[in-house]
C-alpha cells in the first residue's frame, strides 16, 4: 500500500511547558520553524528554550546561531531562566556559532556571493555536539548585515534544506514591525518555512497580555488560536493551553458533601466530586460561610484541602471561620488544609494560574476553594479572565478535585453579573446567596440555580448563620423578585402592611 | 615593499569559487607582482577555520596586512571594488579598468 504519502508529519516534543499540548505534540520534525514577534515579545527566549529544554530533558545537543546579540550577552539573559549556558558549552551540549556583525568592517562586496561558509559551519557545530536542534537569531539581522535581500532569501532557502537533510529540527526568528498585520518585516516566511508561530505581546487596557498562536504547520495538526504564556524565571516560558484539556474530562458520579447536611439534600446529595461549583453573592451574604463548610467537610472526611484566598488575610480569615465553630489554624498545623492568601495585584493573572497549578499539584487536595474568584478580574482584561476560568477549571477537573470559586456581585441585592455569566458555562453547579430585604428586615437567601447531571431542589430557601455555621431553613413563600434583587411580598400580608403603614 | 597577505574562502569547486580564485590572481599579479602571499580555504574541508574568522559568505577575502583587516566578498569580479579593499585603487587607475 501507499503508506509513504499518507503518513503524518512527525513531531519532535519541544518540552517548552504548555507548548506541546497546543502543538499536539511539538514541532515538526527535522523541519524549519518561522518564530516571529514584536520586538519584546520573547523570540529569543522561545529560540534558547528549545535548545535548552532539549538538552535537559532528552540530552541532545543544540546549536545556537545568532546574527545580532553577543553570546555573552545571551548567556547572561538566559542565566535569569536557571540556564547554565556556559556550562554546557563545557559539555559540548551547546555550541554559540556567532554570525553577528563586526564592528568596523563593513564587508565591501565585489560580485555575487553565497552563505556557504556559513552552512558549513553550522553543519561542522552540528556535528560537534550531536544536535538535533538548532536555533537561528534572528533573520532579520543576517538580512541587515548583507545587503542583498534577494541573496539572502535565497540562502536561507538552501540553509533550511540543508538542515533537512541533516535531520535536525530548527527554529528561525523573524522581526515583525505589529502584533497584527504582516508576518514578518522582510516577508521571509514564504520560502522559509511551512511552519509558522508568532508570539505577541500586546497592550489590552493597560495590561500586557502574551499569546503564543500557532499560525500553520503545513501537514500537521495543532490547535487553532492565542494562547496566553508567560515568561517565568528560573523556567522560561510557559503557554497555557486552553481548550486542550477540556476533552479528556471524565464524568464521575461519585458524591461528596458540601459540608452542611441541609445543602447536601438541596444538591440532590451532595456535588460530584469532579465538578466545579460556583457561589455567588454579595458581601456578607455568606459565601465565606459556604467556603468554610465546604472545606471543614473535606478535612472532616480526612480529605486535603487547599483554600486560595484573594480577599482576606489570613488573621481575618481565621478570626470569621472561628466564628462559625471551624479552626482552620489547628487544621492547617495538622497538614490537611493549606491557606494561600495572595493579593490580586501581586502579579499577572497568568502568573496566579501557574502558582496555583504548581500549588495545587505539589498539595495533590481533594478540594479546592478559591475565595473569590471574582476579584481576580481586577488584574486582568475580560478575555483574559475567561481564558484563565477556562483554564483553571480544566486542570481542577482533569485531577478529579471538587472546586469550589465564590464570586462577589457587585450590587447589594443581587442580579447575576458578566462575570458570572463568563464562569457560569464553564461550571457545573452554580449556589445563589441573596440579601432579602423583608417587613423592614435584612434576611439571607440561598437557591441551587443549576446542578449538572442531577436534580436538585428549586426553592429558595432561607438561612440563618451562628456559632455553629450555617443552617439552612424553609423557603420564602409569597416573596418573588428574589433573585432579580427586588424582593416583594406576595398577597394579603404585603397589602395590609401597605394600607396599614 | 610591504608583503600583502591574503586569505580566501571558497565553497568547494564550484563555478563562483573557481572565479574568485581567477578574478583574485590576475588583480594580484597586475598590482603586487610577487609581493604576495594567497592563501586558499575550501570551508568544506576546514569550516574550523571559517569559524575562527568568522566568515558567513563565500567566497570571501580577507586582507589580513598590511592593516587595517579587511573583507571582500562575492566572486571579484568587480575589480574596482576589490581595488578598493586592497587599498590599491590610485587616482590614476580610477577609470582605467573596464
Amino acid at each position: 500500500m501507499d503508506t509513504a504519502t499518507a503518513r503524518p508529519i512527525e513531531k519532535l516534543a519541544t518540552n517548552i511547558p504548555g507548548f506541546d499540548h497546543i502543538s499536539c505534540g511539538g514541532l515538526p520534525k527535522h523541519r524549519t520553524t518561522l518564530v516571529s514577534g514584536t520586538s519584546g515579545s520573547g523570540k529569543t527566549v522561545f529560540a534558547a528554550q528549545f535548545l535548552a529544554e532539549g538538552i535537559t530533558k532528552s540530552g541532545c545537543g543544540g546549536v545556537f546561531v545568532t546574527f545580532e546579540e553577543d553570546p555573552v550577552d545571551i548567556r547572561n539573559n538566559m542565566a535569569t531562566m536557571g540556564w547554565d549556558i556556559e556550562a554546557w558549552e563545557r559539555e559540548g551540549k551547546w555550541i554559540f556559532l556567532d554570525a553577528s556583525a563586526q564592528i568596523d568592517e563593513e564587508p565591501i562586496v565585489a560580485g555575487s556571493y553565497d552563505l556557504g561558509a556559513l552552512l558549513a559551519r553550522v553543519e561542522y557545530a552540528i556535528d560537534a555536539c550531536k544536535a538535533d536542534r538548532v536555533s537561528l537569531d534572528s533573520l532579520d539581522a543576517i538580512s541587515n548585515q548583507l545587503q542583498d535581500r534577494a541573496t539572502v532569501r535565497r540562502e536561507l532557502f538552501r540553509i533550511g534544506l540543508a538542515l533537512k537533510k541533516k535531520k535536525v529540527t530548527s527554529i528561525m526568528t523573524a522581526e515583525r514591525n505589529q502584533d497584527y498585520g504582516d508576518i514578518s518585516r522582510y516577508g521571509v516566511e514564504e520560502f522559509v518555512a511551512d511552519n509558522v508561530i508568532i508570539l505577541r505581546n500586546v497592550l489590552i487596557e493597560e495590561k500586557r497580555r502574551r499569546t503564543v498562536e500557532i499560525l500553520k504547520f503545513r501537514g500537521a495538526d495543532h490547535k487553532k488560536g492565542e494562547h496566553p504564556f508567560t515568561v517565568v524565571p528560573g523556567q522560561g516560558l510557559v503557554a497555557i493551553p486552553l481548550s486542550a484539556i477540556e476533552l479528556k474530562q471524565k464524568s464521575s458520579d461519585v458524591r461528596i458533601t458540601t459540608g452542611n447536611a441541609e445543602l447536601d439534600a438541596m444538591c440532590g446529595g451532595g456535588f460530584f466530586r469532579d465538578s466545579i461549583v460556583l457561589v455567588s453573592g454579595n458581601t456578607g451574604t455568606g459565601k465565606t460561610v459556604v467556603v468554610s463548610e465546604f472545606l471543614s467537610g473535606g478535612l472532616k472526611a480526612c480529605e486535603r484541602t487547599l483554600l486560595f484566598a484573594f480577599e482576606e488575610s489570613r488573621e481575618q480569615l481565621f478570626r470569621n471561620v472561628s466564628a462559625l465553630g471551624g479552626n482552620f489554624e489547628k487544621m492547617e498545623r495538622e497538614g490537611m488544609l493549606k491557606i494561600i492568601c495572595e493579593y490580586p495585584e501581586v502579579m499577572g493573572l497568568e502568573d496566579h494560574l501557574l502558582s496555583m497549578n504548581n500549588i495545587i499539584q505539589d498539595f495533590r487536595p481533594l478540594r479546592v476553594a478559591v475565595d473569590s474568584i471574582s476579584a481576580l478580574e481586577r488584574v486582568s482584561t475580560a478575555k483574559g479572565f475567561r481564558e484563565f476560568v477556562i483554564s483553571l477549571t480544566s486542570a481542577i477537573k482533569q485531577q478529579e478535585i471538587t472546586g469550589l470559586f465564590t464570586s462577589t456581585t457587585p450590587t447589594q441585592l443581587g442580579g447575576f453579573t458578566i462575570t458570572e455569566a463568563h464562569i457560569s458555562a464553564t461550571t457545573d453547579s452554580i449556589i445563589l446567596l441573596r440579601n432579602v430585604e423583608m417587613n423592614g428586615e435584612l434576611r439571607r437567601g440561598l437557591t441551587v440555580l443549576k446542578m449538572r447531571g442531577s436534580q436538585h431542589d428549586k426553592d429558595i430557601r432561607e438561612f440563618v448563620i451562628d456559632g455553629s455555621g450555617m443552617h439552612i431553613g424553609k423557603p420564602f413563600r409569597n416573596v418573588n423578585g428574589i433573585l432579580a434583587g427586588h424582593p416583594f411580598l406576595n398577597g394579603g400580608e404585603q397589602s395590609d402592611r401597605g394600607l396599614g403603614g | 615593499m610591504v608583503k600583502y597577505q591574503l586569505k580566501l574562502f571558497v565553497t568547494g569547486q564550484t563555478l563562483r569559487s573557481s572565479r574568485a580564485i581567477m578574478n583574485l590572481r590576475r588583480i594580484c599579479e597586475e598590482e603586487l607582482g610577487t609581493g604576495y602571499e594567497l592563501d586558499i580555504i575550501d570551508v568544506l574541508e576546514r569550516p574550523q577555520l571559517a569559524e575562527e574568522e568568522r566568515v558567513l559568505a563565500t567566497p570571501t577575502l580577507i586582507k589580513k596586512s598590511p592593516l587595517p583587516v579587511r573583507r571582500i566578498i562575492g566572486d571579484l569580479s568587480d575589480t574596482k571594488q576589490v581595488l578598493r579593499g586592497l587599498e590599491l585603487l590610485h587616482p590614476e587607475s580610477r577609470g582605467g579598468e573596464g
